[in-house]
């Protein structure tokens, strides 16, 4: 076998052993790449913080497109510093939920929101809420890696920063440490200055967490963050929601049931824009309450 | 420890949000600025103009006097800008279908492409030059003549025609073609029977936005058709147009001639938008999106 | 040989067509191929036949056409650097007011402003194409020259201390009433391309832009600008190239001076305007009118090749889409005078 090569992370030191590309190509018997060769997520390395989590406790959630009534009157809870999955048939309304959260559902035209999100006491639909702080404190994963094109690695992670006029060196602290939490440190610091678009796709997608997680949110909602990765990538993905979850509160969006249970600690099950089941994941998957959710989680229907 | 407030915003940066987003809001109404005060303007100083004599008489050439009125650049317009369109019509029409059925992507068709979307760009005066060149010089079939303007109009019109025409004919469904031909037509029937009747109220949409820029154009038709007074309506002969009768009255000092170049201004601007309005009504009729 | 179930009387397939049916085919392809190819040698031609025309001029002043300073009709000498000059410095006004503002209404159409007034004001926009040359000639002529001079008069006089923009007597017909009917004639261009191309940012990045918290102004910055940038330069270009050529309204509001304008409000010259009015009196002398085909060849040429880098950038700016073919921008609804 051939003897894998050491990586020394100190940020200063220009290894030019680096890996020019994504996913290392040899796998172990366990089925992951030998430690040595990769980057672990490092979430401590964003400092320490300061109190505990945040829960997102939603109340009387309803939302339109247009006519269409798409939430049906959700209450729900996420746990601060728990990793929640949405599961459900496509349709049923998980990805608009969770855009609630946020309130970027507002911004499709003719659609709207009706009802309170609280991010511990405060109301995101409180009156004169402004939607650019709410979206500061709660961070969003997209399905498709959407690393901005025009910009450099670093850049893309600066992005969020910048907007509130955060000082240079600051910045390059802040780059590096959101880049050592995700696991890509090693992959990408000798190229910070390449395009964005020029990693590959498991890449790009750590690097969008990496540019969320730079602006440090309370909650981070991912809307079926792997379902465009290859299971590699999928897999070195959850195992960094795993560490996340330490620092922030995770609501996860997924399709795929063997995620839900491989990652969160809780699941909900949705149907039709409404809540059907929410409980501790092997609950759900083993012994759900529902009968309709025993049917999907059977793979009976959806 | 609970949270008590949301991030905060900074003044600043609302700020400067809502400047811009004035900025942007105040440049668009500058954007609209100059059409509502040419609108204005032309009704209002060529309204007053338009009488019966205006649309019946034709300009005398007189500087004192009766000067007339402009029926016969109305006509000479008309004539020949009917002429240049049939000419680039069917000829825009036929190099779009070379585009879109047989040419494709090949290189010969990608170069074609390119060239008509450069004559695009070439200046309206550059192709007046040309037909005079070409023409009128040689003393083809006269010295200034109508059909002359013609030919330098529909080479404007051309590009026009050939992009609009091309966006629309592959607007039509391959499937359509397709199905025609898994049921054994051949090539000419198919694009004979299928595909320009379904293109049809698009192809008819880009011709008619070629004529209305065709109708407005005055340089190509200094140099081929020059100007004439009296009633010619001989497209061998020179003949008045439109847009060659108010850039002659503008430079008139006789403010008489002034707004008779406002009235046939008001003329013009009319008979274009109501070329455009009709593309625009077959437009919504089209069948396909 | 008797017919079988493939073939027929004459050993023919069944499956083949006819030489005789397959003609009409044949007659429309080719009929077609020639007549695109027809458009290519003729623009070949009429080039050839505009350097020919010019050549006199050019043996005869050779550089000195282009550079030299000093238009003198009477005594048949034909330096045309006002022709130049005029010519670029009212394009470069129509294009430093023109821009700014086509892409404000670009970005208002496609980002801010409530949907149901996105088709109307686009509509109005564009109907600014509509509007002839020679009445946008006729309206500057008898509406803004005469209202902006009291304007310009104490513009040149407060600023006399910058070069060229200051100082001096404004005079009716101007650089400057040129260059400004010359940005609203090119606003519907630039702005239709940029709106084109604004239109094609992926929602996914103005997404991304927002769920970071920023502002409505601050994702136009972070996520549609950047990537329209090449698609817009495209468009000033195709704008300028417009510009450029502009010849009856200019004509009409520059002055026709056969000078090199020292500043603002001078009166000058263009290349375009120089042959509109010059073509009749130099209709008899030859080598008058041979230096008016020199100024259209040097204007065609110049028009070429700004539409040329143009057009690469628009193609540029197509970040890999490959819709339409050739230029993959087609904005359809085209000005309607150039001269």
């Amino acid at each position: 076998m051939i003897p894998p090569e050491t990586h020394t992370h100190d940020p200063i030191s220009h290894d030019t052993n680096s890996h020019r590309s994504g996913e290392p190509t040899t796998v172990s018997a366990t089925g992951r790449p030998p430690e040595e060769e990769r980057d672990r997520p490092d979430v401590s390395a964003l400092g320490v913080r300061e109190g505990a989590g945040h829960a997102v406790d939603v109340a009387g959630l309803h939302a339109y497109y247009g006519d269409q009534h798409a939430i049906r009157g959700i209450d729900l809870t996420f746990p601060a510093n728990e990793v929640t999955a949405i599961i459900g048939p496509s349709g049923c309304g998980k990805s608009t939920m969770v855009r609630c959260i946020n309130r970027m559902h507002e911004e499709i035209p003719g659609a709207r929101a009706e009802g309170s999100v609280k991010l511990d006491d405060l109301d995101i639909y409180g009156p004169g809420v402004d939607v650019t702080s709410v979206r500061r404190m709660i961070g969003m994963v997209f399905q498709k890696p959407n690393p901005f094109p025009t910009m450099s690695i670093f850049d893309n992670v600066a992005a969020g920063l910048k907007l509130t006029g955060v000082k240079r060196d600051n910045l390059r602290e802040s780059v590096h440490r959101a880049l050592r939490a995700v696991g890509l440190w090693g992959e990408v610091k000798n190229r910070l200055s390449e395009p964005g678009t020029g990693l590959s796709g498991g890449q790009q997608q750590r690097l969008c967490i990496a540019r969320t997680i730079a602006v440090e949110p309370e909650v981070i909602l991912m809307d079926e963050p792997c379902s465009a990765l290859d299971p590699i990538a999928t897999l070195r993905v959850e195992e960094l929601i795993d560490e996340l979850k330490e620092r922030y509160t995770i609501v996860i969006v997924t399709h795929n049931m063997q995620q839900a249970a491989r990652v969160a600690n809780s699941t909900v099950f949705m149907l039709d824009g409404e809540v059907v089941e929410h409980a501790p994941t092997s609950q759900v998957f083993t012994n759900p309450r529902d009968e309709r959710t025993e049917r999907y989680v059977t793979g009976k229907f959806g | 420890m609970s949270l008590t407030e949301f991030a905060p915003v900074s003044p600043a940066r609302r700020r400067t949000d809502r400047i811009m987003r004035g900025l942007l809001m105040a440049g668009t109404a500058v954007a609209l600025i100059p059409l509502i005060l040419v609108l204005y303007y032309l009704i209002y100083r060529g309204a007053s103009s338009l009488n019966g004599a205006f649309f019946t008489t034709d300009p005398t050439g007189n500087f004192f006097g009766n000067q007339g009125g402009v029926r016969s650049a109305i006509l000479g317009s008309l004539e020949i800008v009917g002429l240049a369109s049939l000419i680039a019509i069917p000829i825009g029409i036929g190099v779009a279908l070379y585009l879109t059925e047989y040419g494709k992507q090949a290189r010969f068709a990608n170069v074609v492409r390119y060239f008509v979307d450069v004559m695009t760009g070439v200046p309206s005066i550059v192709f007046g030059l040309f037909v005079y060149i070409v023409l009128v010089t040689s003393h083809v079939g006269g010295d200034f003549t109508g059909w002359k303007g013609s030919v330098a109009l529909s080479l404007l019109m051309l590009p026009v025609v050939v992009r609009a025409s091309e966006v629309v004919l592959l607007l039509v469904p391959s499937g359509l073609r397709e199905a025609a031909l898994a049921l054994g037509a051949p090539r000419w029937r198919v694009v004979s029977r299928v595909v320009l009747p379904t293109a049809l109220p698009g192809l008819l949409t880009g011709s008619l936005l070629a004529v209305a820029r065709g109708m407005g154009e005055t340089a190509p038709l200094l140099f081929t058709v020059s100007v004439a007074f009296g009633a010619t309506a001989d497209l061998g002969a020179q003949m008045n147009t439109l847009p060659v009768q108010i850039y002659n009255d503008i430079s008139s000092p006789n403010s008489a001639l002034n707004n008779r170049a406002w009235g046939a201004a008001l003329t013009l601007v009319l008979l274009i938008l109501i070329v455009n309005l009709v593309a625009r009504a077959v437009a919504r009729r089209s069948r396909m999106a | 040989m008797a017919s079988s179930a493939t073939t027929v009387p004459g050993g023919r397939s069944r499956f083949e067509r006819s030489p005789v049916s397959r003609l009409p085919d044949r007659v429309l392809r080719w009929g077609l191929t020639a007549l695109a190819a027809a458009i290519l040698v003729l623009l070949g031609y009429f080039f050839i036949r505009l350097i020919g025309e010019s050549a006199t001029t050019f043996n005869t002043f050779g550089l000195s056409f282009v550079f030299g300073n000093d238009w003198d009709v009477s005594r048949s000498i034909y330096h045309g650097f006002p022709l130049l000059f005029g010519t670029i410095v009212t394009s470069v006004i129509a294009l430093i007011i023109g821009v700014p503002v086509a892409i404000s209404a670009a970005l208002f159409v496609t980002e801010l402003c409530p949907p149901r007034l996105r088709g109307p004001l686009t509509i109005l926009v564009d109907l600014l194409a509509a509007v002839p040359s020679v009445v946008y000639g006729l309206w500057g002529v008898f509406v803004l020259e005469p209202k902006l001079l009291p304007a310009e008069k104490w513009f040149a006089s407060t600023f006399s201390f910058i070069p060229f923009l200051g100082g001096g007597t404004p005079t009716l017909p101007n650089y400057f009433v040129a260059g400004l009917i010359l940005a609203i004639m090119i606003l519907p261009i630039v702005s239709a391309i940029a709106r084109e191309v604004m239109a094609t940012v992926p929602a996914e990045h103005k997404e991304a832009a927002l769920a970071l918290g920023a502002t409505r102004w601050e994702m136009i910055r972070m996520a549609v600008l950047p990537y329209s940038r090449p698609g817009i330069t495209g468009g000033a270009m195709l704008g300028l190239g417009r510009a450029l050529g502009e010849t009856i309204a200019v004509v009409l509001v520059i002055g026709n001076a056969p000078v090199i304008g020292s500043h603002l409000f001078n009166q000058g010259y263009s290349l375009a305007a120089v042959i509109a009015n010059e073509f009749s009196e130099a209709a008899a002398t030859p080598v008058h009118r041979s230096a008016l085909f020199a100024a259209g060849l040097v204007l065609f040429v110049l028009t070429l090749i700004v539409n040329v880098i143009a057009r690469w950038f628009i193609a540029r700016g197509q970040h890999g889409q490959r819709g339409t073919g050739g230029t993959g921008v087609t904005v359809v609804a085209l000005p309607a005078g150039e001269n």
